[in-house]
């Protein structure tokens, strides 16, 4: 078993040798869209090559979301499955932790922050650990 | 340009047929649009063949092995669940193009059971239930409840889209299900992904559909007896919206093919008779009601409450059963609603006949994303 580091569980997440891992965005320098990774061309306008590497904000809103009760094997359920519109821009998709799993305890628009953790318990056929990002209620203010 | 007719159709009753092949599967219904419109393989001057899950099958030439290796120019169409759609559009540009006077389209899956996703691992962990959901219930609920974050769209609203259709269904011979399933049963059947329960996503099925297509030369030599004219045929893809990387929108490309679909054929959502939309969940009709214009902005649970999308009502929707009751063998699907309609124009739907259909609109999605339509008059 490896006991380094753990891996990112995306390429664009960043920053896990020094402790203070955040997400990494790529914006388009002439629509100023955001997508999270890297980018060659931008699909918003057609740009070539014009990207500038930024730091993706760590808090956001719920947009939208699912309860999965039904996954492939093997995987936990429920969770919730969260489209999170990050502030600053750009929205990504991941679980939605610390939350109940019921539609009563779900608002639209609620105040999310991501956080970072291990995936789960889950690890490569190298036997490597992996560091996962989450939302949940935001508590910072 | 000819105009384009539609000459033969039919389809299998949908189910499973594990002791068949796809080639089987499609050469029956091959057949059974041929008998349709009185012809027989050595007529027919190309094939479209939509499959998915063997795309790398060359299961049109395959179907022709079963039925006649007559040599003619065959299409493989692979284009998510819309790929049927796709097969019948080529179909039917070779005859606007003037190439051909007589194509055949069949649309052909056979299905596994369970969730329908993608999840390809390559160096790295599974991110299923890590990083979200990519499975197809899921992805349809968000949807749904993007609507329901806009307009108070309940849960009891999306699940009442499945009663209606699996109601339809008991009235089509050709459906999987014929079964009603009241509104506590689709309410209380196994939550899959929230808010759509078990009842509340398309059956996995296996199918096979085919449609005949001819040009106008070819429907004078022909005569016109029982024919449907194709009014209009548009592909979209899906155009940048802000979250669609990780949100597939559904919405645009739909909106952006109806209005493509409208102005070309000059005719209006309030000329249409029926619809057969893309209903693989119950969250997705709803959706579709306003994306194709047969309502306003924020009516589609007004149009479920108030049955205006119920045989009998106002624009019914989904007859045939839908997706959610007749089945989703997904190659097939966008054949299969083009047959649908194109009964009910002929006057031959039997007991869900929309009396009077004079004119019908055909709607599928492919994740990822691609929109069919098409737009289907009655020939007086």
């Amino acid at each position: 078993m490896n006991e380094t580091l753990a891996l990112p569980v995306v390429s664009w997440l960043k920053g896990l040798e020094t402790n203070s891992p955040y997400l990494e965005g790529s914006q388009c320098c002439v629509c100023d869209v955001i997508f999270s990774g890297d980018r060659l061309h931008c699909s918003r306008c057609g740009a070539r090559g014009k990207f500038k590497s930024i730091r993706l904000a760590s808090e956001g809103s719920l947009y939208s979301y699912s309860i999965v009760y039904r996954s492939f094997p093997g995987v936990d359920v429920p969770y919730i499955s969260a489209i999170v519109d990050l502030d600053m821009g750009g929205t990504i998709k991941g679980n939605l932790i610390n939350v109940d799993p019921k539609p009563e305890s779900i608002e639209f628009g609620m105040k999310l922050e991501v956080v970072f953790g291990d995936a789960l318990g889950r690890k490569d056929k190298a036997g490597n650990s992996y560091i996962s990002y989450f939302f949940q209620p935001a508590t910072r203010s | 340009m000819t105009d384009v007719y539609i000459k033969g159709i039919d389809m299998i009753k949908f189910g499973r047929f594990p002791a068949e092949n796809v080639s089987q599967l499609g050469a029956k219904a091959a057949l059974m649009a041929l008998d349709d419109a009185g012809l027989s393989i050595k007529d027919i001057q190309a094939l479209y063949c939509g499959n998915l899950q063997q795309a790398n099958g060359m299961v049109g030439q395959r179907i022709l092995g079963e039925i006649g290796q007559t040599g003619i120019s065959v299409v493989n169409c692979a284009n998510a669940c819309a790929t049927g759609a796709t097969a019948f559009r080529e179909a039917w540009l070779s005859i606007k193009a003037g190439v051909f006077d007589v194509v055949l389209a069949v649309g052909v899956e056979q299905m596994g059971k369970g969730l329908l996703g993608t999840e390809r691992v390559g160096s790295g962990i599974p991110k299923e239930g890590l990083l979200g959901s990519n499975t197809m219930p899921a992805i349809f609920a968000e949807a749904g409840m993007e609507h329901s974050r806009k307009y108070g769209t309940t849960f009891k609203q999306f699940a009442k889209v499945s009663v209606k259709n699996h109601y339809h269904s008991t009235m089509n011979p050709k459906a999987m299900y014929r079964i009603e399933t009241p509104l506590e049963d689709v309410m209380n059947s196994e939550m899959i992904a929230y808010p759509n329960t078990k009842l509340m996503c398309s059956a996995n099925v296996d199918g096979a559909a085919a449609v005949l297509l001819v040009s106008e030369k070819k429907v004078r030599e022909m005569g016109p007896g029982r024919s449907v004219r194709v009014k209009a045929s548009v592909l979209t893809s899906d155009p940048f919206t802000d979250r669609n990387q990780v949100m597939p929108d559904i919405n645009l490309l739909s909106r952006n093919a109806v209005k493509q679909a409208y102005e070309a054929s000059g005719i209006g959502p309030r000329d249409i008779d029926l619809v057969e939309l893309h209903d693989c969940f119950a969250t997705a009709e709803i959706l579709h009601y306003e994306n194709l214009g047969l309502c306003g902005e924020g009516e589609g649970g007004r149009m479920i409450d108030e049955g205006e999308v119920a045989l009998g009502g106002r624009i019914p929707v989904n007859v045939s059963g839908g997706l959610l009751s007749k089945g989703h063998p997904l190659g097939a699907t966008g054949i299969a609603n083009i047959c649908e309609v194109s009964a009910h124009l002929r006057g031959e739907a039997d007991r869900r006949q929309v009396i009077g259909a004079r004119i019908g609109l055909t709607h599928v999605i492919g994740l990822g994303s691609a929109c069919g339509i098409h737009i289907l008059e009655k020939v007086r």
